[in-house]
């Protein structure tokens, strides 16, 4: 480290603290503390408040007093929470099949040479570079229950004769919803899978060419175990962020109609800044996180497995 | 090169620190604040009106004077009204945040711990205009302490399209719920349902759905607090939304907040709606731009009147709204000032004129004011501040009440069955949730 040998170089002898530090247990706890204090201020602490707003009977105002699991067991036995649990399954689970085989498919069309390339991947990220809220409004629009450009163009198409109910139909709502997290998470998918397929060098395919593979068998063969890593990767971000989105819907629906678009984030929110039960609140958040653990772990150690492999 | 070592740096921080300490200590024992700091400021939450005129006279006008009579920095700043919730939540936990905040309903007790009294204000001004009504006092007041001062009541009436009902044979509108469903039915089936939003919104969606229950004699609670909501009543009421649901609303309502029937009236695709004022007031702010069919003026066309009866009599929910001093902010008196002379009569006035009728002021003074005699079409809203119905119905409107309507646990009922579940079963669904809240 320049700090450390500065001084070494110009033959000084160094004072015992910085002695130290060529220790290299010294050396690591040294560096590594500025992210442990980071981590600790940022993601610990509030997580450990979390878990003990969790516990206890706090409302906005009125600090409350440990109740144990009292709260878990309330969202156990509430009906809305159960609808939030699969909603939050079904819009994950859907997406991310959606985002992967959709972002897998534009970026091999992607990795081809063709003009204009550079300035199509540019594009290609624009939904991911919008911030969320603005274009969702944008999709609000689109969706609107009266205004919908969507049904005018299948109207004028001549495909409906009554407006579709996007927005206000349990169903409906929750695919619009998915639709628009699809549209915003592909580009993620495509630009991360494309830089996974340009690490895969063009001679192992041209030599399975050369065996006699179809593109097919190559794609199967040697494009998909080589980009194994990245995408598990990719899909394991992809799962993180979408079980615990909230923007989307809460601008969208606000968990309406009827709750039929709640996830966890979101009634979590309703509970605990709109109606003031923090603990609650706090409760249904951090239900999200066991969920999330498995996992976590679960496709941890599958990449290690493909990576050892 | 003089080499920089840590220890200089460190000493050289030590310095100007020493250096601003002592400027601190300085300040400190002045016990004066420094001069560019000196300036009262209060921060006043309030909700975008629907009137946007109030909204430029607030801010041009209104508060420029303020801050020239009271010598106070005035800062007022103005969000959607479904964000003042998570606002004052906000607020209350961080122990910082706007002085003055805007409250919807029962907010006032939901929040009673972290709000100021302002007992005084209200009586004062209470006494000078007349008296408070009843349904201003139940909501802002417990009993002992006032936890908002009364600011105004968003009347809840439906606005109707004149010529489409004269055109479909109906002169009058209708005051019962049969036929009132009559009437939707005709329209829809001329391509003019009536619209209403079951959505999760503050002011639309409750303001239907809570009296539209109490008219069929269902009713949240009974006086001791027990949860009585699942009766045949009820049930009835529900069963009866379906039918009417399916017959003359548009179905688009059920994603609506309290903005997409006044866009959905305003470009013509529905009759009837229950809203505030706005939707009216303004076809008379940009009479070129909002036409019938026909070309005419869409605002001579529009006529207002209250929900129907149902078997056990008329009722309104209409928004009741207060301004809350929180307990955190550090210039109560500057905002108790403020309060004052905001509700000063000469000064209420002003806003009271640019609602032209979309506010009914709390205290009775007003009710018989001229502006009413100005617009017949508005007149209807003159009595919602006497008439209206809280929530809690037979409670009180007490922080309970308010985790109910904050859930949407009434609304989604109706929601619920326009969507296909039983009447009886999302009835007992709501008791269930309202059990939850009642312990």
């Amino acid at each position: 480290m320049a700090v450390t040998s500065l001084p070494a170089a110009e033959g000084k002898r160094l004072s015992p603290r910085l002695r130290k530090l060529e220790d290299e247990r010294w050396l690591a706890l040294a560096l590594l503390t500025p992210t442990a204090v980071l981590l600790g201020l940022f993601i610990a602490y509030p997580f450990f408040e979390g878990v003990m707003l969790s516990l206890s009977s706090t409302r906005v105002g009125q600090p409350g007093e440990f109740v144990g699991l009292k709260n878990f067991h309330k969202i156990w036995n509430d009906s809305i929470f159960r609808t939030t649990v699969w909603n939050t399954f079904w819009y994950t689970g859907v997406t991310t099949v959606f985002k992967l085989a959709l972002g897998l498919w534009l970026a091999i069309l992607l990795n081809r040479h063709f003009r204009g390339k550079a300035i199509i991947r540019a594009f290609i990220l624009l939904p991911f570079i919008i911030p969320t809220v603005l274009s969702t409004f944008a999709w609000k629009w689109m969706f609107d229950p009266t205004f919908s450009v969507i049904n005018w163009t299948l109207f004028q198409l001549g495909f409906i004769t009554t407006r579709i109910n996007w927005l206000g139909d349990a169903d409906l709502a929750m695919t619009s919803i998915i639709i628009i997290n699809i549209w915003r998470g592909v580009p993620f998918f495509a630009i991360t899978l494309l830089a996974g397929l340009q690490t895969i060098s063009p001679e192992l395919h041209e030599a399975a060419a050369i065996d006699g593979a179809r593109p097919w068998q190559r794609f199967w063969h040697v494009t998909w175990p080589l980009l194994m890593p990245v995408t598990l990767v990719v899909v394991l971000f992809s799962v993180i962020q979408t079980f615990a989105d909230f923007q989307l819907v809460y601008v969208m629906t606000g968990g309406g109609p009827a709750n039929a678009t709640h996830l966890f984030a979101t009634y979590a929110y309703q509970l605990g800044i709109g109606t003031g039960l923090l603990a609650e609140g706090a409760a249904i958040s951090l239900a999200m996180f066991p969920f999330l653990f498995i996992i976590v772990v679960v496709q941890l150690l599958y990449i290690r497995r493909v990576e050892t492999r | 090169m003089a080499k920089t070592k840590r220890r200089n740096v460190l000493k050289l921080a030590g310095t100007a620190a020493v250096a601003s300490m002592g400027g601190m200590a300085g300040i400190l024992a002045t016990g004066r604040m420094p001069a560019f700091a000196q300036q009262r400021t209060v921060h006043w939450l309030k909700w975008v009106d629907f009137v946007p005129a109030t909204d430029a006279l607030l801010k041009r006008e209104m508060m420029p004077e303020a801050e020239k009579a009271l010598g106070i920095k005035i800062n007022l700043e103005t969000v959607n009204g479904n964000d003042l919730q998570p606002r004052i939540t906000a607020g209350i936990q961080s122990g910082a945040g706007p002085d003055l905040i805007m409250s919807f309903n029962s907010y006032t007790h939901l929040y009673a711990n972290s709000v100021v009294d302002v007992s005084a204000i209200a009586e004062e001004v209470g006494k000078r205009e007349g008296g408070i009504f009843p349904y201003a006092k139940a909501i802002c007041s417990n009993g002992k302490v006032y936890m908002g001062m009364p600011w105004a009541v968003i009347g809840g009436m439906i606005a109707y399209r004149k010529s489409w009902f004269d055109e479909a044979g109906i002169t009058k509108f209708p005051d019962t719920w049969d036929s009132y469903r009559e009437a939707a039915k005709k329209l829809k089936a001329k391509g003019r349902p009536f619209g209403q939003t079951l959505g999760h919104t503050f002011g639309d969606a409750p303001g239907f759905t809570y009296p539209y229950m109490w008219s069929w004699g269902g009713k949240e609670i009974d006086a001791s607090g027990k949860v009585v909501i699942n009766s045949k009543e009820t049930v009835e009421s529900v069963k009866f939304m379906q039918g009417l649901w399916k017959d003359g609303m548009d179905e688009g309502g059920l994603a609506w907040d309290d903005t997409n029937n006044n866009r959905a009236f305003l470009s013509q695709t529905i009759s009837a709606t229950l809203n505030g004022a706005s939707i009216y007031i303004e076809t008379l702010r940009k009479p070129d731009q909002y036409k019938t069919e026909k070309g005419t003026p869409m605002n001579k066309d529009i006529l207002h009147a209250p929900l129907p009866k149902g078997p056990a009599g008329q009722f309104g929910f209409h928004l009741l709204q207060s301004n809350m001093l929180m307990k955190y902010s550090k210039n109560q008196d500057a905002a108790k000032e403020f309060l004052k002379w905001i509700h000063a009569e000469a000064n209420y006035r002003k806003f009271f004129e640019s609602q032209k009728g979309f506010a009914t002021p709390c205290t009775v003074k007003w009710e018989s004011d001229k502006l009413w005699d100005v617009d017949p079409v508005m007149a209807p809203f003159k009595v919602a501040a006497r008439l209206g119905q809280a929530i809690g119905n037979a409670g009180p409107p007490d922080a309970k009440a308010q985790e109910v309507l904050s859930k949407y646990i009434v609304t989604d009922m109706y929601a619920k069955a326009v969507q296909g579940m039983p009447a009886e079963e999302a009835v007992k669904w709501a008791e269930a949730e309202l059990k939850k809240v009642y312990v």
